[in-house]
């Protein structure tokens, strides 16, 4: 699409058509080599406007890597990190021979893999469904109402779930009615993977239909045509031509929801671990929470914490080159 | 601008059935509608109850034995007595205030920082938009992020709600894939004018942005107002809780509603208080979102046509 801009804005344009795209905002655009002071002369204000973020994120997103080092510490917050003793890698030791670590480990992969076959396929579906709506205000109208509850704040979410299954909440409330026994889901571990999964699908499975619809919009109708003269029916133009326009995007999905693997909704999670308990409701990132903050154990919870940022990392750069390789754009392409 | 995100009309742009495609049967046409019917009642039916529930009398609320569904005798007891000076009226004021400064703050850097990002080969341009980007790949952890606000002396200071979560990456793609798409020809003879950056900025590219400058702060504003986590790791004292925290301890963690003071019209049953203080964390989306939801597509469209 973007091409398509750069050839008209060329058309008429006919002067920038040997812009390189490097960019000479000055109105001489004929002195393309200019040393780095004039460079910077020229743009120090685009340089002034970006330093803000840039500054926030260096504090906020680079400085704290640094305090990784508690990791290999004891640390303690009243002596602070300087005077810790340090300890090498005893802190990854026990992390590594520590149940309750694996128990998360474990909680954390199983949630993955649940939601991906019972949350993934549900915006495609939903898009799907969306997308042979015929009248346009119709549309608009109910894709308005499937992407609301992902404004919704977490707190909320689980508050009305708990308003709906809890032990007071309207189900139980109904089959109380009936004289049946109420039941209360929002405590119970072993349904603690449909209630999750349903709170995700509630919440973010309506915004989740955006990009396919956006890929269902880029398909040539062409094809629907040519295939229904073909003679294929409406399921075999689904098969043929519906779906092989939503692969790219169902695959790049796929791989970069493979990359966070060992990130399952963190708020979501700390809202029920302790109605639920530790057993089935502890994942790495609540882990770290109740070992670092609750406890006080800072060094152990750093460094269960930055086995998992190692690993996270190792992830989403491998699902990167995956993608590459399916021929996708991975996270993002430089433009 | 249009030319680069047009692609969201669908190949349905009427109300006709293209001649190729054959009309479904009676069957098919009753099964997706009471599908969709499903998925609608599935988002806003339990909406629906509480805030029903919320603006009942306790007469009604124990004939249903709970939640309302059948609109019974309606009453505002539950409104007036949280909203009367209490602990959540505190939360809501801690909540806008923090809202309000941190979406203006993250608009201001994040439209400084996309428009001066959104001219490749300018002084610095790649060092700068990869120190952006890389962080993507990565994040700290949560005992470091502790320990950095904490050794910045933030904890317990409403700061620790907006400084670490005051830019989005994210954000600033959209907003600099937008920005990038406007027509080079016009800012260069602004620029030829003699305007600055900053007025070309102000003047000619934010009036053209009004839609992705909406979305992108109701992301943002959506983001200050339902941060939750943030506060239960930075805040110690109650006092300057925000709403979502105090939402969970009423309605989660099953704290008895304070503030229970008699206003002349009785004292309002405490699950309509319960559902009051939900609706209260809700509403300043349902009053935002109609507004901005019909951008939607264009704004995140460019976030997919750029990543």
């Amino acid at each position: 699409m973007t091409t398509t801009d750069f050839t008209r804005r060329g058309q008429q344009a006919p002067a920038n058509t040997n812009d390189d795209g490097a960019g000479s905002p000055a109105p001489l655009p004929v002195r393309r080599k200019q040393g780095l002071r004039a460079r910077f002369r020229r743009d120090r204000s685009l340089v002034l406007m970006a330093l803000p973020a840039v500054v926030l994120l260096v504090v906020f997103a680079y400085v704290p890597l640094l305090g990784n080092v508690v990791a290999f510490q004891s640390y303690s917050p009243f002596i602070g990190i300087p005077a810790s003793p340090w300890v090498g890698l005893e802190n990854f030791a026990r992390v590594f021979g520590d149940p309750n670590f694996w128990n998360a480990v474990r909680n954390t992969l199983v949630i993955t893999g649940f939601q991906l076959v019972f949350f993934f396929p549900v915006p495609i579906a939903l898009a799907l469904l969306l997308n042979s709506l015929l009248r346009p205000a119709m549309r608009a109208t109910i894709q308005a109402i499937v992407y609301l509850p992902h404004f919704f704040s977490w707190v909320l979410v689980v508050s009305v779930f708990q308003q709906l299954l809890g032990g007071a909440g309207l189900l139980s409330q109904m089959l109380r009615a009936n004289g049946w026994n109420g039941m209360d889901i929002m405590t119970n571990p072993d349904t603690f993977l449909f209630l999750i999964t349903s709170q995700a699908v509630w919440k973010d499975a309506g915004w989740g239909i955006i990009v396919f619809l956006a890929a269902l919009a880029a398909i040539d109708p062409e094809q629907y045509e040519a295939a229904a003269v073909d003679g294929a029916n409406r399921w075999r133009r689904m098969w043929h031509v519906t779906l092989p326009g939503l692969r790219s995007v169902i695959v790049l999905l796929l791989i970069l929801r493979l990359g966070d693997a060992l990130t399952v909704g963190f708020e979501q999670m700390i809202l029920q671990r302790d109605a639920v308990g530790a057993e089935a409701a502890e994942v790495l990132d609540t882990f770290v929470y109740y070992t670092g903050i609750q406890n006080g154990d800072w060094s152990y919870a750093a460094a269960a914490g930055l086995i998992k940022g190692v690993i996270s990392l190792g992830l989403i750069l491998a699902a990167n080159k995956v993608a590459h390789l399916f021929g996708e754009n991975g996270v993002y392409s430089k433009s | 601008m249009t030319t680069i995100i047009k692609p969201a009309r669908s190949r349905r742009t009427g109300t006709s059935r293209p001649a190729w495609e054959e009309e479904p049967g009676i069957a098919a046409k009753a099964g997706k509608g009471l599908l969709l019917f499903l998925v609608v009642l599935a988002v806003l039916g339990p909406l629906y109850t509480i805030v029903l529930t919320s603006i009942s009398s306790q007469g009604t609320i124990t004939q249903a034995g709970g939640l309302v569904l059948i609109p019974g005798e309606i009453s505002f007891d539950a409104y007036r007595q949280i909203l009367n000076g209490g602990v959540v009226t505190r939360a809501v004021l801690v909540s806008v205030g923090v809202t309000a400064v941190g979406t203006l703050l993250s608009m201001v850097v994040s439209i400084l920082c996309a428009y001066g990002l959104s001219r490749p080969g300018s002084f610095a341009h790649t060092p700068l938009l990869f120190t952006l980007l890389i962080t993507m790949f990565f994040s700290a952890g949560m005992i470091p992020s502790y320990l950095l606000v904490s050794g910045l002396g933030l904890i317990n200071s409403y700061w620790s709600l907006i400084l670490p979560s005051a830019v989005s990456v994210f954000n600033i793609i959209i907003l600099r894939g937008f920005f990038m798409g406007i027509d080079r020809g016009i800012l260069d003879s602004a620029r030829i004018d003699g305007a600055s950056e900053w007025r070309i900025l102000a003047q000619i590219v934010l009036p053209m942005s009004k839609a992705v400058t909406a979305v992108i702060a109701l992301f943002y504003g959506v983001g200050y107002w339902n941060a939750f986590f943030n506060a239960v790791l930075y805040i110690n004292d109650s006092a300057k809780n925000p709403l979502q925290v105090v939402l969970r301890s009423y309605v989660l963690q099953g704290v008895s509603v304070p503030g229970q003071i008699d206003v002349g019209q009785g004292v309002a049953p405490s699950l309509a208080l319960q559902m009051a203080v939900i609706v209260i964390a809700m509403v300043p989306i349902l009053i935002v979102y109609p507004f901005v939801q019909k951008h939607f597509t264009k704004g995140v469209m460019i976030g997919a046509v750029k990543g």
